[in-house]
């Protein structure tokens, strides 16, 4: 008789829990020691059930096959001067924060999912951690080896890692990741998983590949989509995870709400990065953050949120306070890039008639009366020679590690900041949603690595500028300070000699 | 209310037939053009139909290729060997 070939359910069975087996000489405490600490009470593993049917033997074809795809990209772009494609040099710099800020967190998921994938006591959830583990690897290399295209042509991208661990913007989405890392496996979960990646993810990915699709980055686009294709089993994985833990016990759900809460409000923070570089970095905007926000947080979030309550879930806290921010928040990022140009390994411009038109249309209640004027004098000094650089050092939120720069809900010329105690000192978060993460485990946060903090304390290069941003390995002149005067921009014009049209358009 | 369940595909070859069949097979379901990819949204439930997509493609799809081409979605998923079903419990 020849076997009759496995449906698709039969054969994930068999390929996930039918390789498990009970551990007989050796207690299971002791073979999962993370599985218990953390309060969470799992009944029944077998009550795990992987919404997508990925078994081993399929997960390597498909994922051939996307490096198949990417690699002919990649391929093409270095042989076609790709670079030159790109809307303009000022783009650039979105994928210089990405590839500083994003690739190492890759790394890290990579390394904290293989973690997972030996410690979470239930098979299903292993095989899944393993792939992903697997999946944020090849995220962090095809991301290095895309752009290190443009490492050839343009600054700022020549040492991320090292930057990742030293740069003052870039403590931001460290500190995230190494707060993730350090909680236990299903805080992780719930943190990386699902607040991240099921509820947040879209704003990153989603708006930052489509911004390069429409600035001509025909590299970005690939890598990205090939990332986000895995990204949608991640993120389905993360809301079955959660859904899992809540039907397992009654007494996980007040947990897990606080992880929700906590994760929300840092992934949150963590996007200001990318509101800004979708309303201030990308030459042709795809849409405004505030858009964004209502589509993919206001919409989809609620929709998932509604379907949670049946648990006892809420929305996360301080959900209301992101909405009523949400036209506020990214001028506020760039304002605070531009005080310290010249201290990033990016560029920063002065906002011009045609981007202050769009910030008005999309922020129609914000922008006109709050940041134009800002923008407008920044301009009026730039022109006498007086381009303002801060030259002090600002307060970080001890959790976010964001400068203070944000202001209160409701009053934009108040600068919003909270104070703790813990151990006879004083703690300042930038919000009540950074205040309660530090006040629920001041011992973890009081140990926070804080950039500014550091170079008082003499751990970073020396005392002056110069020293410190050698420290950062900053090629100064080229990596930090306005496009405007930079090498960039002139290698940018030179490029472009000769593309322009010399006869003027009739149409116009 | 019904809560909405959504699917953002590729615009790749194999991208068009299945944002194609989806539109065929779910009345309720709108598309919307972004950039480089296409959102569907549709209320409640989606099903992509296997058969449905192949005949789009003139070849054998396998609902597990909806990995290749997938960008994100929202909703829950439950996968066979015929289709791939994104819904709200």
């Amino acid at each position: 008789m020849t076997p009759r070939k496995m449906s698709l359910k039969q054969k994930y069975g068999a390929y996930t829990r039918g390789l498990d087996w009970k551990p007989t000489y050796q207690r299971e405490d002791d073979v999962f020691p993370f599985a218990k600490y953390e309060g969470i009470k799992i009944h029944d593993w077998d009550a795990w059930e992987d919404p997508f049917k990925l078994t081993m033997d399929a997960y390597w074809k498909f994922q051939a096959e996307k490096e198949r795809k990417l690699y002919a990209v990649i391929d093409s772009m270095a042989q076609n001067n790709g670079q030159l494609g790109i809307t303009d040099a000022r783009y650039l710099n979105a994928v210089k924060l990405f590839i500083q800020g994003v690739t190492p967190l890759e790394y890290q998921a990579h390394r904290h999912f293989a973690h997972l994938a030996r410690h979470l006591p239930g098979a299903g959830l292993r095989v899944a951690a393993q792939m992903q583990s697997i999946d944020e690897l090849r995220h962090c290399q095809t991301q290095i080896h895309t752009i290190s295209h443009y490492n050839k042509y343009f600054d700022g991208i020549h040492d991320f890692t090292h930057m990742h661990d030293r740069l003052w913007y870039l403590s931001v989405p460290k500190s995230f990741f190494d707060d993730a890392t350090s909680a236990g496996p299903f805080e992780f979960l719930t943190s990386i998983s699902f607040a991240f990646e099921y509820v947040l993810t879209n704003l990153l990915f989603v708006p930052f590949m489509s911004g390069a699709a429409y600035n001509g980055d025909m590299a970005t686009v690939t890598f990205g989509f090939s990332a986000q294709s895995d990204e949608s089993r991640h993120m389905t994985l993360g809301l079955e995870a959660v859904r899992f833990l809540l039907e397992q016990d009654e007494a996980n759900v007040p947990i897990v709400q606080g992880w929700i809460d906590k994760w929300f409000w840092r992934g949150y923070r963590l996007l200001s990065l990318v509101g800004m570089m979708m309303d201030y970095m990308l030459p042709k905007k795809v849409m405004s953050w505030g858009e964004a926000w209502e589509t993919y947080y206001e919409q989809a979030g609620g929709a998932l949120f509604a379907d949670l309550a049946r648990y006892g879930i809420r929305e996360p806290k301080y959900a209301d306070v992101a909405k009523a921010e949400k036209g506020h928040m990214t001028h506020q990022a760039w304002g605070i890039f531009y005080n310290y140009t010249h201290a990033a390994a990016m560029h920063t411009w002065d906002i011009d008639e045609a981007h202050m038109a769009w910030l008005r249309e999309k922020y129609p209640d914000t922008f006109a009366q709050h940041y134009e004027p800002r923008y407008r004098k920044w301009r009026e000094q730039a022109e006498e020679g007086k381009r303002f650089y801060n030259n002090g050092l600002p307060q970080l939120c001890q959790v976010c590690q964001i400068p203070m720069a944000f202001t209160e809900v409701g009053d934009p010329n108040t600068i919003s900041f909270r104070v703790s105690e813990h151990g006879g000192d004083r703690f300042h978060t930038c919000s009540d949603g950074c205040k309660d993460i530090f006040d629920h485990e001041p011992e973890k946060y009081a140990q926070a690595w804080l950039p500014v903090h550091q170079i008082f304390q003499g751990a970073c290069g020396g005392a002056t500028l110069p020293e410190v941003l050698d420290w950062y390995h900053i090629n100064q002149g080229a990596d930090n300070m306005d496009y405007a005067g930079s090498p960039e921009e002139e290698q940018w014009n030179r490029w472009m000699e000769g593309r322009r049209p010399v006869v003027p358009v009739a149409a116009e | 209310m019904i809560k909405p369940v959504s699917i953002s595909i590729q615009n790749t070859q194999d991208g068009f037939a299945i944002v194609e069949a989806i539109l065929a097979d779910n009345p309720e379901a709108t598309s919307n053009p972004l950039p480089a990819m296409t959102k569907v949204d549709c209320p409640g439930r989606l099903v992509i139909r296997a058969d449905s997509v192949s005949e789009r493609l003139g070849r054998e799809w396998d609902p597990q290729e909806i990995h290749l081409s997938v960008i994100s979605l929202s909703g829950s998923v439950d996968e066979d060997d015929g289709s791939l079903i994104i819904f709200w419990r």
